[in-house]
């Protein structure tokens, strides 16, 4: 394997971990104003993903930088390209930081509802740009020969990329759903379960109707041979079981399905990109790919040394402080949001 | 508008925005550290409750430090996509590091920090606060070597249009990197330490706590002195590395056009016309530009016009003069306010020790505004290195004007622009409001009143289990 292809396998890992993790952060933080019917249950509600949702968003700007590094054209062409799609999420991003810290400090009816309304916002929007974003990456952008990509913000919000914009937020909500079912007892975790029990059906839906799009207008699923369709079909067959399970009480699988659907739909697109990171709408030729858009050999090799040492490392302690924050929240917990 | 432009400003004001909250929260972590190993160790309550109290304030800052730290990577690309695709190669290494080692550490550990009160073994809890604050200042040894690289490349060679890294122990040794990072760095400590011990001065001021508020007090102040003396000194060894790294920097600060005389007096306040390219009135010490450029009593350092028709020689036509006035004052109010910040903090520190706080209420409202010295010197030393950098991006590799991205339109960056900065202008009030909220919060009340009423989460825990 080159030096670049693994920096594409990194890179790869650290955006489906991010999907994963902040994936049940953005759920939780978009339920939990109408899920929790008073100030305490919604505090409960944020407070499942309390300790851990800082450290999940580190993987986006990890991926980001790692980009930056070892794919300076995908780097600059992405974010160059997808300008104003980035000021939203940004946006977005800053704002549900923010609240999560402030809104606990005030104690004011109105106060609490401007930082709900923020941490709504903050949470629904990533997903959802997110969902847009993969889905261009999936259909192509155009992208000239000086490897800039043209064109603005609209042309980004196509039907299909709409579509995959509110998948990957149903996709998310029922994530977050089962996060808080593994999170919480009682009649605050029943209300999850019966929530996602409404919300799975269209998720499934809207992930079929988008693979199937998927399939018939873009390469992605099929680029390494039709065996690769397996993939999309594991992650809806996944998507499906989590219902299962969901509806009998399993929280533990019900989460791990959700968390299989994501793997599952991530891996596929970037399995569909490689070995190109961006398709050029304007003829192959124009494409970024992992050999045309990296640095060089040496830089990756220093940085492969550095990333595989630590990345160990970081895993571990973040799944320590997933295993001390293990237990569910009861009511008597210090709730620091 | 020329997107340049409008790109060079979104980029200087987020940068000032987020650097407002960075130094502090490094500079806070290290006095809360402090506080609380002296708990652990002696299991005096007053440095418990010091640690929570800071720790608010901690918190709200280190949340917008974060967040905004994140448009900070975000907008190299965005907004900078040539500077992005030319250096990617050597730059981006160091902010990937950044992530994988100070931030994943920084942020995991927080969350520790912040819910683990109850939870974790008290060893382990205290060692949580350390390893944020280790996070920080790795954050900061990074973001710096990639800096320093902006100032002072090295490590690199040219390939297909393109700088490519081919030395990464040369980008690590860089003498920008090992005069940059301690400044930054102590300014940081002394930046939280001053804040401390503002915060302290305003509670003994207004009789609340005065018994545990002065020991935060004698905390900070030692940091604070010790910290701020650290800088001035490093700040000379940044002086005699400049004059070889970049003299044309160091002119400007100077305000100096022509060779000076040999021995160099240094100018304390001048009228400076760029236009005419003349400096008229100045009041000067002599010997002193001498003594801070090569650190003897003699030595004649080069003007701007002799380093202009050098670089003319060198990198072809062009004005490589930067924003005279901008980095001769900026540097002048460094050295003024950092002075300043010495005075203070020896005195604070020598009335500390014979027990005098008390008595001397007029101090403690000086101390309440020297608050701001750090975040004023902060500002104007990143506006003097980096806008004396200028017209380059790179020093003699790269200049600002050629970096921008191209397919960007001065509509977008407009757009971004204001939106970046209406929500910054809404944060830095929500943020300044809940600082002042927390700290007039009299805590000695508060407990009193607590005692008198049960747990308030007692009653939502039988209905919850009972549902």
């Amino acid at each position: 394997m080159q030096l670049s292809e693994l920096w594409f396998l990194l890179i790869a890992f650290m955006f489906t971990l991010f999907f994963v993790l902040e994936g049940f952060d953005f759920g939780v933080g978009t339920v939990a104003r109408f899920l929790g019917w008073d100030d305490y249950e919604k505090r409960v509600y944020l407070n499942s993903i309390g300790p851990f949702w800082d450290a999940n968003e580190v993987w986006l700007i990890s991926a980001g930088a790692a980009m930056f590094a070892a794919f300076p054209h995908w780097y600059a062409t992405f974010f160059s390209g997808f300008y104003i799609a980035f000021v939203f999420m940004l946006l977005a991003l800053i704002l549900r930081g923010v609240a999560f810290e402030f809104r606990g400090k005030v104690d004011n009816p109105l106060w609490k509802k401007v930082w709900d309304g923020a941490l709504f916002f903050g949470s629904v929007v990533p997903p959802f740009l997110w969902g847009v974003a993969l889905t261009n990456f999936m259909t192509g952008v155009p992208i000239d020969e000086n490897k800039e990509m043209l064109g603005g913000f609209l042309q980004l919000l196509h039907p299909f990329a709409l579509l995959g914009g509110v998948m990957f937020t149903l996709l998310c909500i029922v994530h977050g759903l089962q996060f808080i079912t593994l999170r919480t007892v009682g009649e605050l975790q029943q209300r999850a379960r019966v929530a996602s029990a409404k919300f799975t059906p269209v998720a499934l839906i809207s992930l079929l109707v988008f693979a199937a799009i998927g399939l018939w207008k873009t390469d992605i699923f099929t680029a390494h041979g039709p065996g690769w369709i397996a993939l999309p079909v594991l992650a809806w067959g996944a998507l499906l079981l989590s219902g299962v399970f969901n509806k009998q009480q399993r929280n533990g699988l019900s989460f791990l399905m959700t968390t299989i659907t994501i793997i599952a739909l991530t891996a596929s697109v970037f399995i569909g990109l490689f070995p190109r990171v961006m398709i050029s709408t304007l003829g192959a030729a124009n494409d970024l790919t992992v050999y045309n858009a990296s640095s060089g050999d040496y830089s990756l090799k220093v940085m492969s040394y550095i990333s595989l040492t630590l990345i160990p490392f970081v895993l571990a302690y973040q799944g320590w402080s997933y295993y001390v924050f293990r237990e569910r929240l009861k009511g008597k917990d210090q709730l620091e949001y | 508008m020329d997107p340049l432009i409008l790109a060079r400003i979104q980029f200087a004001s987020t940068t000032l925005f987020h650097y407002i909250f960075v130094p502090m929260s490094i500079g806070l972590a290290l006095t809360i550290a402090i506080m609380q190993t002296i708990y652990y160790r002696t299991g005096n309550e007053q440095y418990r409750k010091l640690t929570k109290f800071f720790g608010t304030l901690f918190l709200i800052n280190f949340a917008v430090g974060v967040v905004t730290g994140i448009l900070q990577e975000f907008q190299f690309g965005m907004n900078w996509s040539t500077y992005s695709r030319f250096v990617g190669d050597v730059f981006g290494p160091s902010l990937a590091i950044e992530g994988l080692l100070a931030f994943f550490m920084e942020s995991t550990f927080i969350g520790l920090w912040v819910f683990g009160w109850n939870r974790l073994p008290k060893r382990i809890h205290l060692l949580s606060i350390w390893l944020v604050l280790f996070g920080t200042v790795l954050s900061a040894f990074w973001i710096l070597t990639a800096n320093s690289f902006m100032h002072h490349p090295v490590g690199f060679e040219f390939f297909e249009g393109r700088a490519q890294m081919n030395d990464f122990f040369a980008l690590l040794k860089n003498p920008q990197l090992w005069v940059q990072f301690p400044h930054v760095l102590f300014s940081a400590f002394a930046t939280g330490a001053f804040f401390v011990a503002g915060v302290s001065a305003w509670k003994i001021r207004k009789k609340q706590q005065i018994d545990m508020f002065k020991k935060s007090f004698r905390i900070s102040i030692v940091i604070a002195t010790l910290s701020t003396v650290v800088v001035l000194l490093v700040g000379h060894q940044q002086a005699l590395h400049l004059m070889t790294a970049q003299p044309m920097k160091m002119a400007a600060a100077e305000a100096l056009w022509e060779d000076s005389t040999d021995p160099a007096p240094f100018t304390v306040v001048a009228k400076i016309n760029p236009e005419e390219k003349t400096t008229t009135n100045e009041i000067q010490i002599p010997y002193m530009l001498s003594i801070l450029s090569f650190n003897k009593f003699s030595g004649q350092v080069e003007g701007m016009n002799t380093i202009q028709a050098h670089y003319e020689e060198k990198y072809g036509p062009g004005n490589y003069i930067p924003p005279v006035r901008t980095v001769f004052w900026s540097f002048r109010t460094m050295v003024f306010t950092g002075t300043i910040m010495v005075l203070l903090g020896a005195y604070g520190w020598y009335i500390s020790r014979k027990n005098k706080l008390e008595t001397k209420p007029l101090f403690m409202k000086v101390m309440v505004f020297a608050i701001s010295l750090p975040f004023i010197a902060n500002s104007v030393g990143w506006l003097m290195t980096e806008m004396g950098r200028q017209p380059w991006v790179v020093f003699g590799v790269m200049k600002t004007e050629d970096s921008v991205s191209p397919n960007v339109t001065a509509g977008q960056v407009l757009f971004s622009l204001i939106s970046f900065s209406t929500l910054y202008a809404i944060l830095a009030g929500v943020a300044i409001y809940l600082f002042v909220r927390t700290i007039k919060k009299d805590a000695s009340q508060e407990e009193a009143a607590q005692v008198a009423s049960v747990d308030p989460f007692d009653k939502e825990d039988v209905e919850i289990a009972t549902k």
